[in-house]
Protein backbone atom coordinates (compact mmCIF):
# COMPACT_ATOMS: atom_id res chain seq x y z
CA UNK A 1 0.00 0.00 0.00
CA UNK A 2 2.75 2.49 0.81
CA UNK A 3 4.73 1.50 -2.14
CA UNK A 4 2.60 2.06 -4.58
CA UNK A 5 1.51 5.59 -2.83
CA UNK A 6 5.57 5.92 -3.07
CA UNK A 7 5.12 5.03 -6.36
CA UNK A 8 2.21 7.18 -7.60
CA UNK A 9 4.01 10.19 -5.62
CA UNK A 10 6.96 9.27 -7.48
CA UNK A 11 5.74 9.58 -11.49
CA UNK A 12 2.51 11.86 -10.21
CA UNK A 13 5.19 15.04 -10.66
CA UNK A 14 6.75 14.34 -14.04
CA UNK A 15 3.18 13.18 -15.68
CA UNK A 16 1.70 16.55 -14.24
CA UNK A 17 4.61 18.14 -15.62
CA UNK A 18 4.53 16.06 -18.77
CA UNK A 19 1.08 17.11 -19.50
CA UNK A 20 1.36 20.84 -18.50
CA UNK A 21 4.26 20.71 -21.29
CA UNK A 22 1.74 18.98 -23.68
CA UNK A 23 -0.78 21.50 -23.01
CA UNK A 24 1.65 23.80 -23.51
CA UNK A 25 3.11 22.48 -26.48
CA UNK A 26 -0.69 21.95 -27.97
CA UNK A 27 -1.91 25.30 -27.43
CA UNK A 28 0.87 28.05 -27.40
CA UNK A 29 0.53 28.57 -31.07
CA UNK A 30 -3.16 29.45 -30.81
CA UNK A 31 -2.73 31.31 -27.65
CA UNK A 32 -0.07 33.09 -29.69
CA UNK A 33 -2.90 34.22 -32.10
CA UNK A 34 -5.58 34.59 -30.15
CA UNK A 35 -3.28 37.04 -27.42
CA UNK A 36 -4.44 40.73 -29.02
CA UNK A 37 -7.92 39.51 -29.14
CA UNK A 38 -7.72 38.37 -25.49
CA UNK A 39 -6.61 41.03 -24.24
CA UNK A 40 -9.18 43.04 -25.65
CA UNK A 41 -11.69 40.61 -24.20
CA UNK A 42 -10.53 41.03 -20.95
CA UNK A 43 -9.87 44.96 -21.00
CA UNK A 44 -12.55 46.40 -23.49
CA UNK A 45 -15.24 43.82 -22.79
CA UNK A 46 -15.41 41.75 -19.81
CA UNK A 47 -13.91 44.23 -17.33
CA UNK A 48 -16.14 47.17 -18.49
CA UNK A 49 -19.42 45.15 -19.05
CA UNK A 50 -19.04 44.34 -15.23
CA UNK A 51 -18.00 47.86 -14.54
CA UNK A 52 -21.08 49.21 -16.46
CA UNK A 53 -22.94 46.93 -14.53
CA UNK A 54 -21.74 48.14 -11.44
CA UNK A 55 -22.03 51.74 -12.11
CA UNK A 56 -25.91 51.90 -13.13
CA UNK A 57 -26.61 51.05 -9.44
CA UNK A 58 -24.35 54.26 -8.35
CA UNK A 59 -24.36 57.70 -8.72
CA UNK A 60 -20.70 58.06 -11.05
CA UNK A 61 -20.28 60.91 -12.37
CA UNK A 62 -16.54 60.94 -13.65
CA UNK A 63 -15.68 63.93 -10.92
CA UNK A 64 -16.78 62.68 -8.17
CA UNK A 65 -15.98 58.82 -6.98
CA UNK A 66 -20.13 58.59 -6.82
CA UNK A 67 -22.07 56.36 -4.19
CA UNK A 68 -23.83 53.34 -4.17
CA UNK A 69 -27.71 54.08 -4.55
CA UNK A 70 -29.36 50.71 -5.12
CA UNK A 71 -32.16 50.53 -8.21
CA UNK A 72 -32.79 54.15 -7.42
CA UNK A 73 -31.61 54.88 -11.13
CA UNK A 74 -33.67 52.10 -12.39
CA UNK A 75 -36.84 53.19 -10.68
CA UNK A 76 -36.25 56.85 -11.47
CA UNK A 77 -36.65 56.27 -15.22
CA UNK A 78 -39.15 54.42 -15.30
CA UNK A 79 -41.38 56.10 -12.87
CA UNK A 80 -40.13 60.31 -12.96
CA UNK A 81 -38.43 60.87 -16.05
CA UNK A 82 -40.88 61.96 -18.61
CA UNK A 83 -37.71 62.80 -20.77
CA UNK A 84 -36.99 59.03 -20.45
CA UNK A 85 -40.25 57.60 -21.06
CA UNK A 86 -40.56 60.35 -24.34
CA UNK A 87 -36.89 58.94 -25.31
CA UNK A 88 -38.36 55.38 -25.49
CA UNK A 89 -41.50 56.05 -27.49
CA UNK A 90 -39.40 57.97 -30.25
CA UNK A 91 -37.16 55.20 -30.73
CA UNK A 92 -39.63 52.57 -30.99
CA UNK A 93 -41.76 54.12 -32.94
CA UNK A 94 -38.49 54.54 -35.21
CA UNK A 95 -37.85 50.80 -35.22
CA UNK A 96 -41.35 49.26 -35.13
CA UNK A 97 -42.02 51.43 -38.36
CA UNK A 98 -38.93 52.00 -39.72
CA UNK A 99 -37.09 48.59 -39.86
CA UNK A 100 -40.42 46.43 -41.18
CA UNK A 101 -40.74 49.32 -43.87
CA UNK A 102 -37.28 49.27 -45.00
CA UNK A 103 -37.31 45.47 -44.84
CA UNK A 104 -40.54 45.59 -47.06
CA UNK A 105 -38.90 47.99 -49.25
CA UNK A 106 -35.56 45.76 -49.40
CA UNK A 107 -37.73 42.61 -50.47
CA UNK A 108 -39.83 43.67 -52.99
CA UNK A 109 -37.09 45.08 -55.13
CA UNK A 110 -34.37 41.93 -54.41
CA UNK A 111 -37.90 40.27 -55.76
CA UNK A 112 -37.73 42.14 -58.82
CA UNK A 113 -34.24 42.71 -59.53
CA UNK A 114 -34.14 38.33 -58.82
CA UNK A 115 -36.18 38.33 -62.01
CA UNK A 116 -33.54 38.18 -64.42
CA UNK A 117 -34.10 42.49 -65.26
CA UNK A 118 -31.77 43.75 -67.74
CA UNK A 119 -29.06 45.81 -66.17
CA UNK A 120 -29.08 43.74 -62.44
CA UNK A 121 -25.65 44.90 -61.58
CA UNK A 122 -26.31 48.63 -61.67
CA UNK A 123 -29.78 48.25 -60.22
CA UNK A 124 -27.75 46.72 -57.45
CA UNK A 125 -25.01 48.88 -57.04
CA UNK A 126 -27.30 52.35 -56.96
CA UNK A 127 -29.42 50.76 -54.70
CA UNK A 128 -26.61 49.70 -52.07
CA UNK A 129 -24.84 52.73 -52.45
CA UNK A 130 -26.79 54.76 -50.15
CA UNK A 131 -26.71 52.31 -47.61
CA UNK A 132 -23.11 52.74 -47.28
CA UNK A 133 -23.38 56.36 -46.54
CA UNK A 134 -26.71 56.57 -44.85
CA UNK A 135 -25.46 56.96 -41.39
CA UNK A 136 -22.59 59.59 -42.24
CA UNK A 137 -22.95 63.45 -40.77
CA UNK A 138 -22.91 64.22 -44.74
CA UNK A 139 -26.04 62.82 -45.47
CA UNK A 140 -27.99 63.80 -42.23
CA UNK A 141 -27.06 67.31 -43.16
CA UNK A 142 -28.59 66.56 -46.63
CA UNK A 143 -31.49 65.41 -45.30
CA UNK A 144 -32.20 67.90 -43.26
CA UNK A 145 -31.89 70.62 -46.28
CA UNK A 146 -34.16 68.16 -48.74
CA UNK A 147 -36.86 68.37 -45.82
CA UNK A 148 -36.30 71.99 -44.70
CA UNK A 149 -38.85 74.71 -45.18
CA UNK A 150 -37.32 75.78 -49.36
CA UNK A 151 -36.12 72.27 -49.18
CA UNK A 152 -36.53 70.28 -52.95
CA UNK A 153 -39.35 68.80 -51.24
CA UNK A 154 -41.57 71.55 -50.70
CA UNK A 155 -40.68 72.71 -54.24
CA UNK A 156 -41.40 68.96 -55.39
CA UNK A 157 -45.24 69.76 -54.01
CA UNK A 158 -45.30 73.19 -54.74
CA UNK A 159 -44.78 71.97 -58.26
CA UNK A 160 -47.46 68.92 -57.81
CA UNK A 161 -49.79 71.89 -56.90
CA UNK A 162 -49.14 71.61 -53.12
CA UNK A 163 -48.70 75.50 -51.67
CA UNK A 164 -48.20 75.91 -48.35
CA UNK A 165 -48.00 79.02 -46.41
CA UNK A 166 -46.03 79.20 -44.61
CA UNK A 167 -43.94 76.11 -45.85
CA UNK A 168 -43.77 73.88 -43.36
CA UNK A 169 -39.91 72.43 -42.33
CA UNK A 170 -40.80 68.77 -42.43
CA UNK A 171 -37.41 68.46 -40.62
CA UNK A 172 -37.92 70.48 -37.11
CA UNK A 173 -41.38 70.36 -37.26
CA UNK A 174 -42.54 67.80 -33.76
CA UNK A 175 -44.93 66.24 -35.87
CA UNK A 176 -43.16 64.81 -39.11
CA UNK A 177 -39.53 64.94 -38.45
CA UNK A 178 -39.27 61.87 -37.05
CA UNK A 179 -40.97 60.48 -40.16
CA UNK A 180 -38.11 62.08 -41.99
CA UNK A 181 -35.53 59.98 -40.00
CA UNK A 182 -38.13 56.66 -40.66
CA UNK A 183 -37.32 57.80 -44.69
CA UNK A 184 -33.70 57.74 -44.23
CA UNK A 185 -33.87 54.70 -42.86
CA UNK A 186 -35.98 53.05 -45.57
CA UNK A 187 -33.62 54.99 -48.01
CA UNK A 188 -30.53 52.66 -46.92
CA UNK A 189 -32.50 49.49 -47.81
CA UNK A 190 -29.86 48.40 -49.54
CA UNK A 191 -27.63 45.95 -47.77
CA UNK A 192 -30.29 43.78 -46.65
CA UNK A 193 -31.85 44.15 -50.21
CA UNK A 194 -27.84 42.21 -51.05
CA UNK A 195 -28.21 39.71 -48.21
CA UNK A 196 -32.12 38.86 -49.65
CA UNK A 197 -30.89 38.50 -53.63
CA UNK A 198 -27.82 36.00 -51.88
CA UNK A 199 -31.23 34.48 -50.24
CA UNK A 200 -32.94 34.28 -53.45
CA UNK A 201 -30.23 32.96 -55.25
CA UNK A 202 -30.18 29.83 -52.58
CA UNK A 203 -33.89 28.63 -53.60
CA UNK A 204 -33.71 25.86 -56.16
CA UNK A 205 -35.41 26.50 -59.84
CA UNK A 206 -36.83 22.95 -59.92
CA UNK A 207 -39.46 24.06 -57.45
CA UNK A 208 -40.58 26.91 -59.50
CA UNK A 209 -40.82 24.79 -62.38
CA UNK A 210 -42.73 21.96 -60.29
CA UNK A 211 -45.46 24.87 -59.62
CA UNK A 212 -45.53 26.19 -63.16
CA UNK A 213 -46.46 22.64 -64.62
CA UNK A 214 -48.92 22.23 -61.77
CA UNK A 215 -50.36 25.87 -63.51
CA UNK A 216 -49.84 27.82 -60.20
CA UNK A 217 -49.73 31.88 -60.98
CA UNK A 218 -46.87 34.07 -60.00
CA UNK A 219 -48.65 35.16 -56.98
CA UNK A 220 -48.83 31.58 -55.50
CA UNK A 221 -45.57 30.91 -56.31
CA UNK A 222 -45.01 34.24 -54.41
CA UNK A 223 -46.88 32.85 -51.33
CA UNK A 224 -46.07 29.29 -51.09
CA UNK A 225 -42.30 29.17 -52.65
CA UNK A 226 -40.52 32.47 -52.59
CA UNK A 227 -41.80 33.53 -48.64
CA UNK A 228 -41.31 30.48 -47.06
CA UNK A 229 -37.62 29.77 -48.40
CA UNK A 230 -36.57 33.13 -47.57
CA UNK A 231 -37.57 33.09 -43.94
CA UNK A 232 -34.81 32.32 -42.13
CA UNK A 233 -33.60 35.50 -44.31
CA UNK A 234 -35.99 37.42 -43.24
CA UNK A 235 -35.31 36.45 -39.53
CA UNK A 236 -31.56 37.46 -40.09
CA UNK A 237 -32.47 40.71 -41.60
CA UNK A 238 -35.11 41.54 -38.42
CA UNK A 239 -32.86 40.93 -35.98
CA UNK A 240 -29.84 42.55 -37.57
CA UNK A 241 -32.14 45.23 -38.67
CA UNK A 242 -33.55 45.86 -35.09
CA UNK A 243 -30.36 45.74 -33.55
CA UNK A 244 -29.07 48.37 -35.48
CA UNK A 245 -32.02 50.68 -35.49
CA UNK A 246 -32.04 50.47 -31.63
CA UNK A 247 -28.70 51.99 -31.82
CA UNK A 248 -29.26 55.13 -34.78
CA UNK A 249 -27.20 58.52 -33.59
CA UNK A 250 -26.11 60.57 -35.95
CA UNK A 251 -28.65 61.36 -38.08
CA UNK A 252 -31.23 62.87 -34.95
CA UNK A 253 -28.22 64.60 -33.56
CA UNK A 254 -27.20 66.30 -36.59
CA UNK A 255 -30.98 66.37 -37.77
CA UNK A 256 -31.78 67.71 -34.27
CA UNK A 257 -29.17 70.29 -34.19
CA UNK A 258 -26.92 68.25 -31.43
CA UNK A 259 -28.31 66.12 -28.38
CA UNK A 260 -31.41 68.27 -27.60
CA UNK A 261 -33.99 65.79 -29.15
CA UNK A 262 -35.58 68.61 -31.59
CA UNK A 263 -38.57 70.18 -31.17
CA UNK A 264 -40.44 68.87 -27.94
CA UNK A 265 -38.46 66.26 -27.76
CA UNK A 266 -39.84 64.56 -30.91
CA UNK A 267 -36.47 63.14 -32.04
CA UNK A 268 -34.91 62.56 -28.78
CA UNK A 269 -33.64 58.65 -29.63
CA UNK A 270 -32.32 56.58 -26.78
CA UNK A 271 -28.89 57.05 -27.47
CA UNK A 272 -28.96 60.55 -27.65
CA UNK A 273 -30.59 60.61 -24.26
CA UNK A 274 -28.06 58.24 -23.20
CA UNK A 275 -25.34 60.58 -24.21
CA UNK A 276 -26.66 63.50 -23.42
CA UNK A 277 -26.65 62.50 -19.86
CA UNK A 278 -23.49 60.38 -20.19
CA UNK A 279 -21.25 63.26 -21.67
CA UNK A 280 -22.97 66.54 -21.34
CA UNK A 281 -23.99 66.02 -17.99
CA UNK A 282 -21.62 63.76 -17.19
CA UNK A 283 -24.36 61.51 -15.29
CA UNK A 284 -22.51 58.05 -15.85
CA UNK A 285 -24.43 55.99 -13.63
CA UNK A 286 -27.50 56.89 -14.39
CA UNK A 287 -26.23 56.79 -18.31
CA UNK A 288 -25.04 52.99 -17.34
CA UNK A 289 -28.28 51.80 -16.07
CA UNK A 290 -30.29 53.39 -19.47
CA UNK A 291 -27.43 51.05 -21.76
CA UNK A 292 -28.58 48.14 -19.53
CA UNK A 293 -32.04 49.02 -20.24
CA UNK A 294 -30.96 49.08 -23.87
CA UNK A 295 -29.32 45.90 -23.86
CA UNK A 296 -32.57 44.31 -21.95
CA UNK A 297 -34.75 45.47 -24.89
CA UNK A 298 -32.60 44.32 -27.98
CA UNK A 299 -32.43 41.03 -25.86
CA UNK A 300 -36.14 41.02 -25.24
CA UNK A 301 -36.92 41.67 -29.53
CA UNK A 302 -34.24 38.80 -30.20
CA UNK A 303 -35.65 36.43 -27.88
CA UNK A 304 -39.22 36.90 -29.26
CA UNK A 305 -38.08 36.75 -32.78
CA UNK A 306 -35.99 33.46 -32.18
CA UNK A 307 -39.10 31.95 -29.88
CA UNK A 308 -41.61 32.77 -32.23
CA UNK A 309 -39.63 31.51 -35.33
CA UNK A 310 -40.41 27.79 -34.55
CA UNK A 311 -44.14 29.13 -36.11
CA UNK A 312 -42.97 31.40 -38.90
CA UNK A 313 -39.36 30.20 -40.03
CA UNK A 314 -38.95 27.46 -42.50
CA UNK A 315 -35.69 25.48 -42.25
CA UNK A 316 -35.62 22.99 -45.90
CA UNK A 317 -33.80 19.88 -44.51
CA UNK B 1 -38.30 30.92 -61.63
CA UNK B 2 -41.49 31.49 -64.24
CA UNK B 3 -40.20 34.17 -66.39
CA UNK B 4 -42.77 37.29 -66.67
CA UNK B 5 -43.91 38.26 -70.37
CA UNK B 6 -42.75 41.30 -72.04
CA UNK B 7 -45.10 43.68 -70.61
CA UNK B 8 -45.40 42.49 -67.43
CA UNK B 9 -40.94 42.87 -67.44
CA UNK B 10 -41.73 46.48 -68.69
CA UNK B 11 -43.96 46.77 -65.71
CA UNK B 12 -41.21 45.87 -63.05
CA UNK B 13 -38.59 47.78 -65.15
CA UNK B 14 -40.22 50.80 -64.94
CA UNK B 15 -40.69 50.52 -61.48
CA UNK B 16 -37.18 49.89 -60.75
CA UNK B 17 -36.21 52.61 -62.77
CA UNK B 18 -38.58 54.88 -60.37
CA UNK B 19 -36.92 53.12 -57.48
CA UNK B 20 -33.91 54.03 -58.89
CA UNK B 21 -34.09 57.89 -59.56
CA UNK B 22 -35.80 58.56 -56.03
CA UNK B 23 -33.01 56.58 -54.80
CA UNK B 24 -30.24 58.57 -56.19
CA UNK B 25 -32.07 61.70 -56.33
CA UNK B 26 -30.85 63.16 -52.58
CA UNK B 27 -27.31 62.67 -53.58
CA UNK B 28 -27.48 64.03 -57.27
CA UNK B 29 -29.44 67.10 -55.72
CA UNK B 30 -26.21 67.36 -53.50
CA UNK B 31 -23.59 67.09 -56.40
CA UNK B 32 -25.73 69.57 -58.22
CA UNK B 33 -26.32 71.97 -55.37
CA UNK B 34 -22.44 71.87 -54.52
CA UNK B 35 -21.88 73.22 -57.59
CA UNK B 36 -24.50 75.72 -58.00
CA UNK B 37 -24.18 79.72 -56.59
CA UNK B 38 -25.22 80.51 -52.86
CA UNK B 39 -28.22 82.35 -53.97
CA UNK B 40 -29.49 79.99 -56.48
CA UNK B 41 -29.01 77.09 -54.37
CA UNK B 42 -32.81 77.22 -53.16
CA UNK B 43 -34.09 78.90 -56.48
CA UNK B 44 -33.35 76.32 -59.11
CA UNK B 45 -34.74 72.87 -59.67
CA UNK B 46 -31.73 70.99 -58.39
CA UNK B 47 -32.11 68.91 -61.62
CA UNK B 48 -29.14 70.20 -63.72
CA UNK B 49 -27.07 73.11 -62.71
CA UNK B 50 -28.08 76.15 -64.73
CA UNK B 51 -24.98 78.36 -63.27
CA UNK B 52 -21.57 76.58 -62.43
CA UNK B 53 -19.14 77.70 -59.72
CA UNK B 54 -15.63 76.38 -57.72
CA UNK B 55 -16.64 79.15 -54.99
CA UNK B 56 -18.57 76.61 -52.59
CA UNK B 57 -15.47 74.29 -52.64
CA UNK B 58 -13.05 77.04 -52.19
CA UNK B 59 -14.91 78.37 -49.51
CA UNK B 60 -15.56 75.36 -47.51
CA UNK B 61 -11.95 74.04 -47.72
CA UNK B 62 -11.27 76.73 -45.50
CA UNK B 63 -13.10 75.33 -42.74
CA UNK B 64 -15.48 76.98 -39.57
CA UNK B 65 -12.84 77.08 -36.87
CA UNK B 66 -9.90 78.56 -38.85
CA UNK B 67 -8.44 75.03 -39.38
CA UNK B 68 -8.54 73.46 -43.16
CA UNK B 69 -10.45 70.91 -44.54
CA UNK B 70 -7.17 69.80 -45.58
CA UNK B 71 -6.34 69.18 -42.11
CA UNK B 72 -9.25 67.01 -41.69
CA UNK B 73 -8.98 64.85 -44.25
CA UNK B 74 -5.32 64.23 -43.06
CA UNK B 75 -6.59 63.72 -39.93
CA UNK B 76 -9.55 61.23 -40.93
CA UNK B 77 -6.69 59.82 -43.17
CA UNK B 78 -4.84 58.33 -40.41
CA UNK B 79 -6.74 57.51 -37.90
CA UNK B 80 -8.96 55.01 -40.49
CA UNK B 81 -5.95 54.12 -42.12
CA UNK B 82 -4.53 52.77 -38.48
CA UNK B 83 -7.75 51.48 -37.45
CA UNK B 84 -7.87 49.19 -40.95
CA UNK B 85 -4.14 47.80 -40.39
CA UNK B 86 -5.11 47.46 -36.80
CA UNK B 87 -8.73 45.21 -37.76
CA UNK B 88 -7.29 43.03 -40.90
CA UNK B 89 -4.35 42.22 -38.94
CA UNK B 90 -6.37 41.43 -35.64
CA UNK B 91 -8.97 39.78 -36.88
CA UNK B 92 -7.22 37.71 -39.54
CA UNK B 93 -4.98 36.01 -36.75
CA UNK B 94 -7.88 35.73 -34.42
CA UNK B 95 -9.76 34.15 -37.27
CA UNK B 96 -7.16 31.67 -37.98
CA UNK B 97 -6.85 30.43 -34.37
CA UNK B 98 -10.28 29.83 -34.22
CA UNK B 99 -10.61 28.55 -38.34
CA UNK B 100 -7.58 26.00 -38.00
CA UNK B 101 -5.50 25.63 -34.60
CA UNK B 102 -6.91 23.36 -31.94
CA UNK B 103 -6.91 24.76 -28.22
CA UNK B 104 -8.35 24.40 -25.01
CA UNK B 105 -11.79 26.72 -24.63
CA UNK B 106 -11.84 26.85 -27.81
CA UNK B 107 -16.05 26.31 -28.15
CA UNK B 108 -16.30 28.36 -25.26
CA UNK B 109 -14.61 31.53 -26.31
CA UNK B 110 -16.03 31.26 -29.82
CA UNK B 111 -19.50 31.48 -28.36
CA UNK B 112 -18.49 34.59 -26.23
CA UNK B 113 -16.82 35.88 -29.52
CA UNK B 114 -19.99 35.85 -31.56
CA UNK B 115 -22.33 36.56 -28.52
CA UNK B 116 -20.47 39.97 -28.25
CA UNK B 117 -21.41 41.06 -31.58
CA UNK B 118 -25.06 40.94 -30.78
CA UNK B 119 -23.74 43.39 -27.52
CA UNK B 120 -24.93 47.45 -27.99
CA UNK B 121 -21.61 49.20 -27.34
CA UNK B 122 -22.96 51.29 -25.13
CA UNK B 123 -23.39 48.79 -22.42
CA UNK B 124 -19.14 49.17 -22.32
CA UNK B 125 -19.06 53.06 -23.59
CA UNK B 126 -19.33 54.22 -20.12
CA UNK B 127 -16.33 52.28 -18.53
CA UNK B 128 -13.66 52.15 -21.60
CA UNK B 129 -14.78 56.00 -21.49
CA UNK B 130 -13.46 55.92 -18.28
CA UNK B 131 -10.17 54.37 -18.30
CA UNK B 132 -9.23 56.17 -21.32
CA UNK B 133 -9.62 59.22 -19.66
CA UNK B 134 -8.05 57.62 -16.53
CA UNK B 135 -5.03 56.90 -18.67
CA UNK B 136 -4.78 59.92 -20.56
CA UNK B 137 -5.70 58.88 -23.51
CA UNK B 138 -9.00 61.32 -23.82
CA UNK B 139 -8.55 63.97 -26.81
CA UNK B 140 -6.08 61.74 -28.78
CA UNK B 141 -6.60 59.33 -31.34
CA UNK B 142 -5.68 56.45 -29.20
CA UNK B 143 -8.99 55.35 -28.04
CA UNK B 144 -10.06 54.85 -31.92
CA UNK B 145 -7.03 53.50 -33.26
CA UNK B 146 -5.88 51.10 -30.26
CA UNK B 147 -9.04 49.24 -30.22
CA UNK B 148 -8.75 47.93 -33.14
CA UNK B 149 -5.43 46.35 -32.90
CA UNK B 150 -7.04 44.16 -30.29
CA UNK B 151 -9.98 42.52 -32.78
CA UNK B 152 -12.77 44.02 -31.18
CA UNK B 153 -14.63 43.65 -34.17
CA UNK B 154 -16.63 40.38 -34.27
CA UNK B 155 -17.91 40.90 -37.27
CA UNK B 156 -14.40 40.91 -39.21
CA UNK B 157 -13.02 38.16 -36.80
CA UNK B 158 -16.27 35.79 -38.10
CA UNK B 159 -15.43 36.92 -42.10
CA UNK B 160 -11.72 35.18 -41.80
CA UNK B 161 -12.90 32.22 -39.77
CA UNK B 162 -15.84 31.75 -42.76
CA UNK B 163 -13.37 32.40 -45.11
CA UNK B 164 -10.25 30.06 -43.94
CA UNK B 165 -12.68 27.30 -43.26
CA UNK B 166 -12.95 27.38 -46.99
CA UNK B 167 -9.51 27.14 -47.69
CA UNK B 168 -8.16 23.92 -48.62
CA UNK B 169 -6.74 21.68 -45.45
CA UNK B 170 -4.29 20.49 -47.52
CA UNK B 171 -1.96 23.04 -48.37
CA UNK B 172 -1.00 23.64 -44.02
CA UNK B 173 -0.71 19.82 -43.84
CA UNK B 174 1.75 19.34 -46.25
CA UNK B 175 3.79 22.58 -44.57
CA UNK B 176 3.55 20.79 -41.57
CA UNK B 177 5.03 18.00 -42.66
CA UNK B 178 7.79 20.20 -44.45
CA UNK B 179 8.48 21.89 -40.70
CA UNK B 180 6.70 24.88 -40.77
CA UNK B 181 5.22 26.14 -37.71
CA UNK B 182 1.79 27.41 -37.69
CA UNK B 183 3.36 31.22 -37.50
CA UNK B 184 4.91 29.93 -41.41
CA UNK B 185 2.05 28.54 -41.89
CA UNK B 186 -0.51 31.80 -40.69
CA UNK B 187 2.43 34.49 -43.14
CA UNK B 188 3.29 31.99 -46.14
CA UNK B 189 -0.03 30.37 -46.88
CA UNK B 190 -3.36 31.43 -45.28
CA UNK B 191 -2.87 35.31 -45.64
CA UNK B 192 -1.63 35.36 -49.11
CA UNK B 193 -5.10 33.10 -49.89
CA UNK B 194 -7.01 35.30 -47.71
CA UNK B 195 -6.44 38.45 -50.23
CA UNK B 196 -10.35 38.53 -50.70
CA UNK B 197 -11.32 38.71 -47.12
CA UNK B 198 -8.42 41.33 -46.44
CA UNK B 199 -9.60 43.38 -49.21
CA UNK B 200 -13.14 43.18 -47.96
CA UNK B 201 -12.14 43.19 -44.08
CA UNK B 202 -9.92 46.45 -45.40
CA UNK B 203 -12.88 48.20 -47.02
CA UNK B 204 -15.70 48.04 -44.62
CA UNK B 205 -13.09 49.14 -41.64
CA UNK B 206 -12.38 52.02 -43.93
CA UNK B 207 -16.16 52.90 -44.91
CA UNK B 208 -17.28 52.30 -40.85
CA UNK B 209 -14.35 53.98 -39.67
CA UNK B 210 -14.56 57.16 -42.13
CA UNK B 211 -18.36 57.53 -41.03
CA UNK B 212 -17.79 56.84 -37.26
CA UNK B 213 -19.17 59.82 -35.70
CA UNK B 214 -19.87 58.97 -32.38
CA UNK B 215 -16.85 57.54 -30.73
CA UNK B 216 -14.81 60.66 -32.65
CA UNK B 217 -17.35 63.23 -31.08
CA UNK B 218 -17.05 61.93 -27.48
CA UNK B 219 -13.08 61.14 -27.59
CA UNK B 220 -11.87 64.10 -29.22
CA UNK B 221 -12.65 68.46 -28.63
CA UNK B 222 -9.51 69.85 -30.24
CA UNK B 223 -10.44 71.67 -33.49
CA UNK B 224 -6.94 70.81 -34.60
CA UNK B 225 -7.59 67.12 -34.13
CA UNK B 226 -11.05 67.13 -35.74
CA UNK B 227 -11.86 64.27 -38.37
CA UNK B 228 -14.07 65.01 -41.71
CA UNK B 229 -17.05 63.72 -39.56
CA UNK B 230 -16.23 66.38 -36.77
CA UNK B 231 -15.28 69.22 -39.29
CA UNK B 232 -18.70 68.95 -40.85
CA UNK B 233 -20.43 68.64 -37.82
CA UNK B 234 -18.62 72.26 -36.49
CA UNK B 235 -19.61 73.65 -39.70
CA UNK B 236 -23.48 72.97 -39.16
CA UNK B 237 -22.83 74.96 -36.30
CA UNK B 238 -21.22 77.94 -37.48
CA UNK B 239 -23.24 78.41 -40.44
CA UNK B 240 -26.52 78.51 -39.16
CA UNK B 241 -28.24 80.05 -42.14
CA UNK B 242 -25.49 80.77 -44.30
CA UNK B 243 -22.62 79.32 -47.05
CA UNK B 244 -25.27 76.20 -47.19
CA UNK B 245 -23.04 75.84 -50.70
CA UNK B 246 -20.12 75.43 -49.18
CA UNK B 247 -21.57 73.09 -46.53
CA UNK B 248 -22.83 70.85 -49.07
CA UNK B 249 -19.59 71.27 -51.05
CA UNK B 250 -17.85 69.34 -48.15
CA UNK B 251 -20.49 66.98 -47.51
CA UNK B 252 -19.54 66.27 -51.14
CA UNK B 253 -16.18 65.66 -50.64
CA UNK B 254 -16.96 63.86 -46.93
CA UNK B 255 -18.46 61.35 -49.30
CA UNK B 256 -16.05 61.05 -52.37
CA UNK B 257 -13.80 58.16 -50.08
CA UNK B 258 -16.66 55.88 -49.42
CA UNK B 259 -17.50 56.37 -53.55
CA UNK B 260 -14.29 55.63 -54.91
CA UNK B 261 -14.08 52.50 -52.78
CA UNK B 262 -17.72 51.50 -53.47
CA UNK B 263 -16.72 51.59 -57.41
CA UNK B 264 -13.39 50.12 -57.10
CA UNK B 265 -14.41 47.15 -54.79
CA UNK B 266 -18.22 46.86 -55.81
CA UNK B 267 -18.32 42.75 -56.24
CA UNK B 268 -15.94 42.27 -52.85
CA UNK B 269 -18.66 44.29 -50.99
CA UNK B 270 -21.70 42.79 -52.27
CA UNK B 271 -20.49 39.07 -51.42
CA UNK B 272 -18.82 40.19 -48.32
CA UNK B 273 -22.49 40.78 -46.98
CA UNK B 274 -23.64 38.30 -48.78
CA UNK B 275 -21.69 35.63 -47.41
CA UNK B 276 -21.83 36.90 -43.84
CA UNK B 277 -24.44 38.89 -43.36
CA UNK B 278 -22.30 42.45 -42.46
CA UNK B 279 -24.65 45.35 -42.18
CA UNK B 280 -23.96 47.87 -45.07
Amino acid sequence: MEATTALTKATATPTFLARLARFWHKNKYAWLFLLPWFIGLIILDVIPIISSLYLSFTNFDLLTTGSWVGAQNYVHMFTQNPRYIKALSVTFRYVLLGVPLQLLMALTLAMILNRGLPGLAIFRAAFYLPSLMGGSVAIAILWRRIFGSDGVVNQLLAFLGFHMSPPISWVSHPSYNLYTLILLLIWAFGSPMIIFLAGLKQIPQEMYEAAAIDGASHLHSLRHITLPMLTPIIFFNLIMQIISAFQAFTPAFIIGGGSSGGPLDSILFYTLYLYFLGFVEFRMGYASAMAWVLLVIIAVFTAIAFLSSGKWVYYAE
Amino acid sequence: MTRFSRVQTVILLAIVLAGTFITLFPLWWLLVSSFTPEKLIFVQSGFWPTQFTLDNYLTGWKGATRVTFGTYFVNSFIVVGLRVVGTVISAAMTGYAFARLDFAGKKILFSIMLLLMMLPFHVTLIPRYILFYKIGWVDSYKPLIVPAFLATQGFFIFLFVQFIRGLPRELDQAATVDGCSPVDIFWRIVMPLCAPAVVTAAIFTFIWSWNDFFSNLIYISNPKKYTVALGLRAFVDSSSGAAFGALFAMSVLSLVPIVIFFISAQRLLIEGISTTGLKG
